[in-house]
């Protein structure tokens, strides 16, 4: 074997841009391969309604997915009666959309804030919310673990506002305010009709301020930016919310148009037009923008803060095993040399 | 005739059927969550990929050449070869080498684990060890921050591939190459290559390709298995699918030189009797292993050692665990979930310190029922 003295390619060291002279390496083939992996596995994702009864709650659910998912439109024997507890229910439908499939969960919350007395009725759902990441735990400590866990974890909470026109009541604050810290919470005003343009902003203002007064984090949360990118993009979300929604499942003719809406003596709502609801941000937020990102949020920031409180709680850490009989102090963990200060915040 | 009946059974079906919407009413019904797969390709090229590869093989089996080959890199232009004296007191060592590359904005860290020493020493017995360790290392390394509180920035180390190259001058699998597959084959996954392979002729790889696949087989070595493909892929994709897999161990060629040959620049080998390419697919395998390694497969390299190897790995750590607890009579074991501890001084004195006051318990409870035992008899 011979050399005669031919040049020797060398590529930078350090970072190598693909466009080498001698073709490239091809490493986005593997975003291709991620892909086609997603796509055959589906998607899940599990979306909680909150909200006095008759607020539309089941009509919005299925507007947004252009479906009957809601568990109003599935059951068979269903009367609109006002229960005497809050019992969640869920209901479960795959959808599909040019080749993507989608398992949706819709958690319905029956009884929320239809008693007298509604002290505490967020308590069935803060401890259906914990008992998911509870499951989802369980089966990820086990030594035979399945490859894909079946996630039933909330992604978002959908919080219906009543369109008062005033403030938040002290039954939203209370609810916000708990299940702020352990789900990503959007609320909205529910049946914005009733509200004009100025008093919708005007309340909208008011709700905003509310909840920074109350110290409530509603998604996107400001501290879970990635980027600056990000940032921008999600500040403008969070300067409009909460969205002004009007559901419906009616279609009327509208210039010739066929258009969801709400028919009145005095006009036509069109849902999905921009200049008279903000159904469209909803859905562009929920589905087409931040999906994977509630999600992400949802499995990387609840859960985890979820998980470490468990595991300090019963000591099963790294080094529980050895220490299982010493009850854990507050706040030190004196494993892997960082304590979670910033995510182990007192639950509920 | 055939044309006609089509035809007609088309129009039946539009009459039968309810009216076909119109495309600007079927974009009324689309929802959006179509976009998803576009949301989360969004985040992956944020996030980039990392890939960990290990080459393992005897000196001047061409590994270092390879690598360089696979991923335009020049990670080894600073390297010394050693001598033989040298060598004979070389142990096995691992080196990491990592780089990052780019392309189309999508980022790759790429790990190249290299294992210097192996099998160049005149007793070679299990020369693997080394290996095998650093493997079960990341494992343990993984499993640890997996059951750790703070699992942020987890670092991923794990080996996702395992390269190995066997000589091409034998006649087939020595008992090194089948010792080392076997002592490797269920902690990564291990492709099999014959290096050099301009040595041989086209007949003399077959014929080394059969043998060594047979072997394969008959040692029981459980090589690294291509996913069988979708039933609802295309021809051409199965018929490259099933070529792939018929052209397996990969014969192959690497260079780090660029020659010209039939009017090109092209990565080759200069001979006085002809120019070898290495990216032409009739001269090696090269261009099948590297789409395999990155265009096609590296995801699934990936999906296997975290879903099949790793997991194995835990299992067995928490089942080992478990029974040696048990056995020591600590304590009870109360859930399946029993990480390692870490071995630090603290720990240590600490569980020490338990097994003292388990010891003085144990005592107390012993002499507790000597006096009933004694209470009982008076």
């Amino acid at each position: 074997m011979e050399e005669r003295g031919m040049e020797e390619v060398k590529p930078l060291a350090g970072t190598i841009k693909g466009h080498d002279l001698f073709g490239y390496v091809g490493i986005e083939a593997v975003l291709d391969q991620m892909r086609r992996k997603t796509m055959k596995a589906g998607f899940e994702f599990n979306i909680m309604v909150v909200g006095q009864s008759g607020l539309g709650k089941s009509t919005l659910v299925n507007t947004l997915f252009k479906s009957k998912v809601s568990r109003k439109s599935c059951s068979p024997n269903y009367e609109e009666k006002i229960s005497k507890t809050v019992k969640l229910q869920s209901v479960s439908h795959v959808i599909e959309e040019k080749g993507v499939k989608m398992k949706l969960t819709v958690i319905d919350t029956p009884g929320f804030g239809d008693q007298i007395n509604n002290e505490n009725c967020w308590e069935p759902i803060v401890s259906y919310v914990n008992e998911q990441y509870e499951r989802y735990l369980k089966e990820e400590l086990y030594v035979n673990r399945k490859p894909r866990i079946p996630d039933t974890r909330v992604h978002c909470c959908v919080y219906f506002l009543p369109a008062t026109g005033h403030w938040l009541r002290p039954i939203d604050v209370e609810f916000m305010k708990r299940l702020g810290k352990i789900v990503s919470i959007v609320p909205i005003i529910a049946k914005a009709d009733t509200l004009t343009m100025e008093e919708r902003q005007e309340f909208k203002q008011r709700i905003r301020q509310d909840l920074k007064a109350n110290g409530i984090r509603v998604y996107p949360q400001t501290e879970y930016d990635e980027d600056p990118e990000d940032r921008i993009l999600n500040d403008k979300i969070r300067e409009n919310i909460p969205f002004a929604v009007v559901g419906t499942d009616k279609e009327h003719q509208v210039n010739g148009n066929k258009v969801l809406g709400r028919k009145t003596k005095w006009g036509i709502i069109e849902v999905e037009n921009v200049a008279h609801c903000e159904f469209t941000n909803l859905r562009d937020l929920l589905i087409r923008s931040h999906l994977q990102d509630l999600k992400d949020v949802t499995h990387n920031i609840h859960y985890e803060t979820f998980r470490v409180r468990r595991l300090n709680e019963s000591n099963l850490t790294v080094h529980g095993l050895a220490l299982s009989c010493f009850p854990m102090e507050n706040g030190t963990h004196g494993t892997n040399g960082t304590s979670d200060r910033s995510e182990s915040e007192s639950h509920l | 005739g055939m044309d006609a009946i089509m035809l007609q059974e088309k129009l039946v079906e539009r009459l039968l059927c309810p009216r076909v919407r119109t495309s600007r009413q079927k974009e009324k019904q689309y929802v959006g969550f179509a976009t998803l797969p576009n949301q989360v390709h969004r985040k992956s090229v944020k996030k980039g990929f990392d890939f960990t590869l290990m080459v393992a093989g005897e000196s001047g089996m061409g590994k270092s050449t390879l690598v360089n080959s696979l991923f335009l890199t020049d990670l080894y232009k600073d390297r010394k070869l050693l001598n033989a004296e040298e060598r004979i007191n070389q142990t096995v060592e691992i080196i990491k080498h990592t780089v990052d590359i780019e392309e189309k904005g999508v980022k790759l860290k790429l790990t190249i684990v290299d294992t210097p020493g192996f099998g160049d020493a005149v007793n070679n017995n299990e020369c693997w060890k080394p290996i095998t360790d650093y493997i079960d290392q990341q494992f343990e390394q993984y499993f640890r921050d997996e059951s750790g509180l703070n699992r942020k920035n987890i670092q991923d180390n794990r080996v996702h591939c395992c390269l190995y190259f066997i000589p091409p001058f034998g006649h087939g699998l020595r008992p090194v190459d089948v010792e080392f597959m076997k002592a490797l084959h269920e902690k990564v996954n291990v492709v099999p290559l014959i290096a050099k392979a301009d040595c041989l002729t086209p007949s003399e790889i077959k014929k080394l390709k059969d043998r060594v696949r047979d072997e394969i087989e008959r040692f029981g070595i459980k090589v690294y298995q291509f996913p069988e493909c979708d039933s609802d892929e295309d021809e051409e994709f199965k018929q490259l699918d099933k070529e792939l897999k018929e052209c397996c161990p990969f014969a192959v060629i690497g260079s780090n030189t660029v020659v010209e040959a039939r009017g090109q620049r092209v990565r080759g080998r200069l001979y006085p009797w002809g120019i070898v390419e290495v990216e032409n697919q009739s001269h090696c395998d090269f261009v099948k292993l590297r789409n395999i390694l990155i265009r096609s497969h590296m995801h699934d390299l990936k999906d296997v050692t975290c879903d099949m190897h790793y997991e194995n790995y835990r299992a067995q750590c928490i089942q080992d665990m478990t029974s040696k607890l048990t056995q020591d009579n600590r304590m009870e074991s109360p859930i399946p979930m029993l990480p390692l501890p870490t071995p630090d001084v603290e720990t240590d004195r600490l569980i020490k310190m338990k097994d003292e006051e388990l010891a003085r318990m144990q005592d107390m409870l012993n002499k507790m029922q000597q006096q009933i035992h004694d209470g009982k008899d008076q």
